[in-house]
């Protein structure tokens, strides 16, 4: 399955994207819609909004704290949905979920891509879906036109072609160990992974976990076809609250320019 | 269909940083079950340190108090740590240590987990760190200072409800950030394949000494086996070599805290609802858009939100069944089991002892129930004194 709208992101004149993750209904809905369309006018080239869950165990302890707050402002998916809805009317920027397997799986998987379809999210990242796993869940959300993403991880290794080989959408390669949250260091050997990758398909790859600066996402974004950040944003949103929108807009535009400049 | 499964329940819902290890620890779990050195030492451990094979003991004054079934309690609360746990962390942390590893990290709700967990790593020369919700670290304190003697770290969890499954997210995140040299010693059948498969064999010691036991007690099968179920470890243990006795019922008591028509409960069967979490699909106590309900129990180490997948699986076909035991039922049970015959129990074992003092009038006197006390009382006589309010002076 091709898919026009992730592709049209990495569809860049450098052809490497700038993705921003969010998390929605944090701390309320209409200072996430007022963010995502922030983010995306500062040049984001596509955005992952977060489904907050209870217990988020990929992540690192500031987008922990960002569902926390989301769930307890009252977000819910219905909520979620109605945020890219409100984006939607002004905003035709790639988007994607990212969240975890219960809320899907509870929400009902034809009912949730149903749903995805006519927002126009273009995919899907579940950090608990594995290779494995994801066959319950992906010919539904291809049915509706929704990438399921891929995650690779530095302890992939052999397997690695098998899961770049079925992958949809973009290729989320993990920089790191253990969970989310910015890092000063990426040490893993992203050259390798990334040519194990080549070998078997041109699908985009895009790196994420603990980048947070200019520099990084350029060095990220220089071995691969994309940056994703997310705890950082996250964090601009969690210091400034309801005001965080021009400061994510400056934050973005610089993420953006680094990424740009490759 | 992935691997792991008991009917629809089950699987490998864990992040990609932990698929590969999954994968060595099945293949090193499948190649070391059938070595008879690994086998050897095992069965050393749970014979000459752990104290196995565990008492099967009649429990006279409960029979006759009681009219009906003659109740025998499996005492894995004799075991050194004073809980079932033991069984399969010995299991555990020596199928670490052949796979190379040098550290153990572990979740715990009672502490009794976490006791074990640190035991173990003191004898075998590993470094320890446990994972408690800081509710748990507080309703369980002596148990943290055991822990602490063993030589192990306790990380005190502030997330979330700061109980048993926080203290299993944590743990989690810790072992996908440093899976080299550290196995996550999973305490209950619950978790991604393998772990269920796991820690099922380890514990089933507990049925396969119990059915010769009572075999040899009794000259027949029990009429009924009854255990209590927080991730269902000590439950599954003591149902397994029974699961093919048609006629023998099983019995999985779980916490019902201050009643299951109540948010303030723990009764995962009674009250959940069918999810992906902590790795499998199984019950879970939810909301209606799948948040994990904040699930509450007197008892620290039943006081979680979902179910072990075979025990789904043998709710789903009937032959298990699962009830509520609420935190008054239990407690009573607790102070009963004490006074009659003198065996203080884990304020978890008294949920099973409280559903066998309901239906042990049930049977006749030609029939027996089986009852697991999974460990032993002295953790919580704290937490009952305060429960009584009772003030215990330091
Ligand atoms: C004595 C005792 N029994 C039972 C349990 C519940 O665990 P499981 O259902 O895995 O046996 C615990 C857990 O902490 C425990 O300490």
């Amino acid at each position: 399955m091709t898919n026009e709208k992730i592709a049209k992101a990495f569809d860049t004149p450098n052809k490497k994207a700038f993705i921003a993750f969010i998390t929605a209904g944090d701390p309320d809905a209409d200072s996430s819609v007022k963010n995502i369309l922030e983010i995306a006018r500062a040049g984001a080239d596509l955005i992952e909004i977060g489904i907050p869950f209870s217990d988020p165990t990929a992540e690192g302890v500031v987008i922990q704290e960002a569902n926390i707050r989301a769930l307890k402002g009252g977000i819910t998916t219905d909520g979620v949905f109605e945020i890219v809805r409100r984006v939607r009317e002004q905003s035709d920027v790639p988007l994607c979920f990212m969240t975890y397997a219960n809320p899907v799986f509870h929400y009902g998987y034809d009912r949730f891509f149903t749903k995805c379809e006519e927002l126009s999210v273009a995919g899907i990242i579940i950090p608990d879906m594995p290779y494995e796993e994801k066959g319950e869940m992906e010919p539904i959300a291809n049915a509706h036109g929704v990438s399921v993403i891929s995650m690779i991880a530095p302890t992939s290794e052999s397997r690695i072609k098998k899961i770049a080989a079925e992958a949809n959408g973009f290729i989320y390669v993990v920089s790191s160990m253990g969970v989310t949250g910015v890092r000063n260091e990426i040490s893993t050997d992203l050259d390798t992974i990334l040519g194990h990758i080549r070998e078997v398909t041109d699908t985009p790859a895009a790196i994420g976990f603990g980048i947070s600066t200019p520099e990084q996402a350029a060095k990220m974004a220089g071995v691969s076809d994309g940056a994703i950040v997310g705890s950082a944003i996250v964090r601009i949103v969690a210091k400034y609250g309801a005001e965080a929108a021009p400061h994510l807009y400056e934050y973005v535009r610089s993420m953006k320019e680094a990424v740009a400049g490759v | 269909m992935s691997k792991g499964r008991y009917g629809i329940h089950g699987g490998q819902y864990i992040s990609e940083t932990l698929m590969n290890e999954l994968i060595r620890l099945e293949e090193a779990y499948e190649h070391y079950k059938k070595d008879p050195e690994f086998n050897a030492e095992l069965q050393k451990l749970l014979n000459e340190y752990a104290g196995r094979p565990s008492l099967l003991y009649y429990a006279e004054k409960m029979t006759k108090d009681l009219g009906g079934a003659k109740i025998y309690l499996k005492r894995e609360d004799l075991n050194h740590t004073g809980s079932h746990k033991i069984n399969n962390v010995l299991g555990q942390a020596l199928l670490a240590k052949r796979m190379g590893k040098t550290r153990l990290i572990a979740e715990t709700g009672a502490g009794q987990h976490g006791v074990a967990t640190a035991t173990a790593a003191a004898l075998l020369g590993m470094e320890c760190e446990i994972f408690m919700g800081k509710e748990d670290t507080i309703r369980q304190a002596l148990n943290v200072y055991r822990m602490e003697l063993l030589g192990a770290k306790v990380n005190a969890v502030t997330t979330g409800t700061q109980t048993l499954k926080d203290a299993v997210n944590d743990a989690m995140r810790e072992w996908s950030n440093r899976v080299e040299d550290t196995h996550y010693c999973l305490g209950s059948v619950m978790g991604p394949h393998p772990f269920p498969m796991i820690v099922r064999d380890f514990q089933s010691v507990i049925s396969k000494e119990a059915r010769e036991q009572i075999l040899e007690a009794e000259g027949k099968l029990p009429a009924a086996v009854v255990a209590c179920v927080g991730g269902g470890s000590n439950a599954m243990g003591a149902f397994y070599n029974f699961i093919e006795d048609k006629d023998v019922e099983l019995i999985g008591c779980e916490a019902g805290g201050k009643g299951v028509d109540t948010p303030e409960t723990a009764a995962t069967i009674s009250t959940g609802t069918l999810g992906i979490f902590h790795g499998m699909k199984s019950y879970f106590c939810q909301d209606e858009y799948g948040q994990i309900a904040p699930v509450y129990s007197i008892s620290a180490g039943l006081d979680y939100p979902g179910i072990g997948p075979e025990h789904a699986y043998l709710h789903d076909i009937g032959r298990a069944q699962y009830v509520p035991i609420t935190d008054e039922e239990a407690v009573q049970a607790f102070e009963y089991l004490s006074r009659t015959e003198g065996v203080i129990p884990a304020i978890e074992s008294a949920h099973a002892v409280a559903q066998v003092i309901k239906i042990a009038k049930n049977y006749s006197p030609d029939q027996s129930i089986i009852v697991c006390i999974s460990g032993r009382g002295d953790k919580d006589v704290a937490a009952i004194a305060r429960y009584r309010g009772v003030d215990l002076h330091d």
